[in-house]
């Protein structure tokens, strides 16, 4: 039966320069949907938990969901699946733009990366036809520059997924750009790619995707559809204002983490930097959507002298970073350090919070002035652009920016200003403001990252119901409920943001009309609590342990300064115990044979098991 | 009055609904390439420009067909095209001269706008409303009074 699946793997060695393809793995696709959990299976199996991030045994793989490809609302994109050299851990960066929806036009559900080129390549796929071309005219060329030579030397109509000059110097919070501003942004991703001296994949494809019964997928979808438009938040908010509408809510709610989290709550400026601001400051020039999407909350942006310039940006979190957090308040100096961002392939997250970092440092004077070459002052809007380029190329303090926030601060010696989690840094919600997002912060497997469980949806928004932030009890709950649905969502290749309007019920009715393969809300769930827990494993077969789910010193024990909800600390411990139990884990956050066995999850447990002692045996 | 396609370039968002809906409405699949409208996407710019035949008056592609596949019908008021006719030429993807006819080898038919028995698919997905299906003059003047606007605002800041 035809399905959405193009049932095709493309596995390219780069050592070798030999490229084949595989039939998907039907059970694979049935059980972990696609995308991120489809993705993280492969790599369990094929790749193991051993392998340095950087070196050619490890393997990058980009996935599509089921979804991708077809007119499912907001449902066009792909993850990248490898281990991350930030944090160590499983590393799952998501990407929208036209670049998913591209490579499954070519024909393929997954493509698969190996080895390591000897010198700079580009791979381009067209169709069936497949092909590794030298890059060394293209190596050390920014992302727009890159994305048009591509195109030039292989077809206008492709899509570009590429790495810039901070991928190839390894930086460890360096993305993978498609279609020169859409990211796959976190965890260090552009450098894997770097490191197997691969600048960039092109893509094009003419094939159709299929779905069993349109009548059905087509009713599926409309229902999507309906609701998503009639959403304040996804039929108005998000198109109005882009995601940037947050700086206002999050600024009035208390949760604005400031100065590098250190004087957070409420800033009396934060209306300056935020996207009802943007308009009226002329900087948005349109609203922009990733494929088949319904929602277009991206922005196509220009600022104005002294940091004139033009692209798209930025989301929330990186307004808040480069703003909020480094206490500047120009929003045309935070819109032009985004861009350059896009331009040099850097994580928009990661780069202004390790600023930020360095801010502290150096204001604490640990950070000495020769090292910073310029004054790194919280509030100095003049220096952000600047530093972006220093970090992509690794110049001066740059070098040292380039390797992410907890590594900067431990060779300053304060690892604890880093505000990070498993060595990634955290975003824009504060929390000791929102308990909840704090247990998911310090739970997340992929270390500080806010889209795997966002707990601002009932903590701020009230979606799909308000609950208080600071209360820490059924919190560890609703965080479960909301990493297992994000990790389907995901997999599905929807748009983590549909779900501000949808849920479970019209996810798993549009999963199921794609796919042909019948998910009940409950099952739907169940694959995403799998893919949770296979992430889990992962992590804990490379090292990682229940003291790993924490948060920075400063947000358990220094109380909050500012706002609505001043004198507050993260009450982590409060939540903790009952996740694990709610999880179905130990006491010490290790997941139970059990549990392990309720989700077919029995062999990769047992290979964690395996990874564990050999690990221990190693170190006696 | 009959109805005419309307292009806004600057209401495009670029997410390529269009394409998915009319790629699916005729060939019951999802392929952009087999697509009778295309968003063209200049990345740089984040500029979007829908575009599809425009159905012309003096259509140089019903113009060349040897055979009258390609006509003129005045009620639908826009350029059809009869799969029992049609040899198979090409003559009228080389004549549009914005390229909106395009020929499929697979299935041997003339890929080009056909308004959808009159409710085009294109428009109705389009979540920006960068492509209307409307009296002409109703839009024209929709877009007169949207320019008419910043004159008398100008007008009012010279006041």
């Amino acid at each position: 039966m035809a399905n959405s699946f193009q049932n095709k793997v493309l596995r390219i060695n780069l050592t070798t320069g030999k490229v084949s393809t595989e039939p998907l793995n039907e059970s694979y696709a049935k059980d972990y949907i696609g995308g991120r959990g489809l993705g993280t299976k492969m790599y369990y199996e094929e790749v193991g938990t051993n392998v340095d991030p950087l070196s050619p045994d490890n393997n990058m793989y980009l996935v599509t969901g089921p979804l991708t490809g077809t007119m499912a609302p907001s449902a066009g994109r792909y993850m990248v699946i490898t281990r991350g050299p930030l944090t160590g851990t499983i590393a799952c960066s998501n990407s929208g733009g036209y670049f998913g929806s591209e490579m499954k036009y070519a024909g393929y559900d997954v493509v698969v990366i190996e080895g390591k080129a000897e010198k700079p390549v580009y791979i381009w796929i067209n169709n069936d036809k497949v092909e590794i071309h030298p890059a060394d005219h293209i190596w050390g060329k920014e992302v727009p520059d890159t994305t048009d030579l591509l195109k030039e030397e292989t077809d206008e109509m492709a899509k570009v997924a590429c790495i810039g000059p901070a991928g190839e110097n390894l930086s460890k919070i360096a993305c993978i750009m498609n279609e020169m501003n859409r990211a796959a942004g976190r965890t260090g991703v552009g450098a894997v790619m770097g490191s197997k001296n691969l600048k960039g994949i092109v893509v094009r494809g003419t094939n159709p995707v299929h779905v069993p019964d349109g009548e059905r997928f087509m009713a599926a979808i409309e229902e999507a559809r309906k609701v998503l438009a009639e959403h304040p938040v996804t039929g108005t908010g998000l198109p109005t204002y882009g995601t940037q509408i947050l700086i206002n809510i999050l600024n009035q709610s208390g949760g604005l983490p400031v100065h590098n989290f250190r004087d957070s709550g409420t800033v009396e400026w934060a209306d300056k930097t935020s996207g009802e601001f943007m308009i009226e400051h002329k900087n948005l020039v349109r609203n922009k959507g990733c494929f088949s999407c319904v929602m277009r909350c991206g922005r196509v942006t220009k600022t104005y002298k002294p940091y004139a310039g033009f692209g798209e940006g930025p989301e929330y979190e990186a307004g808040w970073g480069f703003g909020a957090d480094c206490d500047v308040d120009d929003i045309d100096a935070i819109c032009q350090a985004n861009f350059r961002c896009n331009e040099l392939g850097l994580d928009a997250i990661s780069m202004p919070c390790t600023i930020a970092c360095a801010m502290e440092l150096y204001e604490n004077g640990y950070l000495p002035k020769e090292d910073a070459g310029c004054d790194l002052s919280f509030g100095n809007a003049s220096i952000l652009a600047d530093l972006v380029t220093k970090t992509a190329y690794r110049e001066g303090i740059g070098d040292m920016l380039a390797e992410g926030s907890y590594r900067l601060a431990e060779k300053y010696g304060h690892p604890e200003l880093s505000m990070s989690v498993k060595k990634q840094e955290l975003p824009a919600y504060e929390p000791r403001t929102l308990q909840g997002m704090g247990l998911n912060y310090a739970t997340n497997n992929r270390g500080g990252c806010h889209v795997r469980g966002y707990m601002t949806s009932p903590e701020i928004l009230g979606l799909p119901v308000k609950l208080d932030p600071a209360v820490t009890e059924g919190k560890a709950g609703v965080c479960k409920t909301f990493q297992d649905l994000t990790g389907a969502v995901d997999a599905s290749g929807f748009c983590l943001f549909t779900t501000f309007a949808i849920g479970a019920d019209i996810i798993a009715n549009v999963v199921s009309a794609a796919t042909g393969i019948e998910y009940s809300p409950d099952e739907l769930l169940k694959a995403g609590e799998r893919i949770w827990n296979l992430e889990r494993l992962f992590n804990m077969a490379c090292g990682f342990t229940g003291k790993d789910d924490t948060l920075p010193q400063r947000l358990l024990q220094e109380p909050q300064k500012f706002g609505p909800y001043k004198g507050s600390v993260n009450r982590l411990h409060e939540m903790l115990p009952e996740y694990y139990e709610l999880r179905g884990w130990t006491e010490a956050g290790v997941p139970t044979k059990d549990k392990m066995v309720e989700l077919g999850l029995e062999d990769a447990f047992a290979q964690m098991l395996g990874a564990v002692e050999a690990a221990a045996a190693q170190n006696n | 009055m009959a109805k005419i396609l309307m292009i806004h370039p600057d209401k495009c968002a670029s997410c390529r609904n269009c394409e998915l809906a009319c790629s699916f409405a005729h060939e019951g699949v999802f392929n952009p390439n087999k697509s009778r409208v295309h968003a063209l996407v200049w990345e740089r710019l984040g500029l979007g420009v829908p575009l599809m035949c425009m159905h012309c008056d003096d259509a140089p592609c019903a113009g060349v067909c040897p055979t009258g596949a390609l006509h003129r019908d005045e009620e639908a008021n826009g350029v059809l095209w009869d799969k029992n006719k049609c040899i198979g030429c090409k003559l009228c993807v080389s004549a549009c001269p914005f390229g909106n006819a395009s020929y499929d080898n697979e299935t041997k038919q003339v890929i080009k706008c056909d308004l959808c028995g009159g409710d085009p698919q294109c428009v109705r997905i389009c979540p920006n409303q960068a492509i209307e299906y409307k009296e002409a003059n109703e839009g024209v003047m929709a877009k007169k009074a949207m320019y008419a606007e910043k004159f008398k605002k100008v007008f009012e800041e010279v006041e």
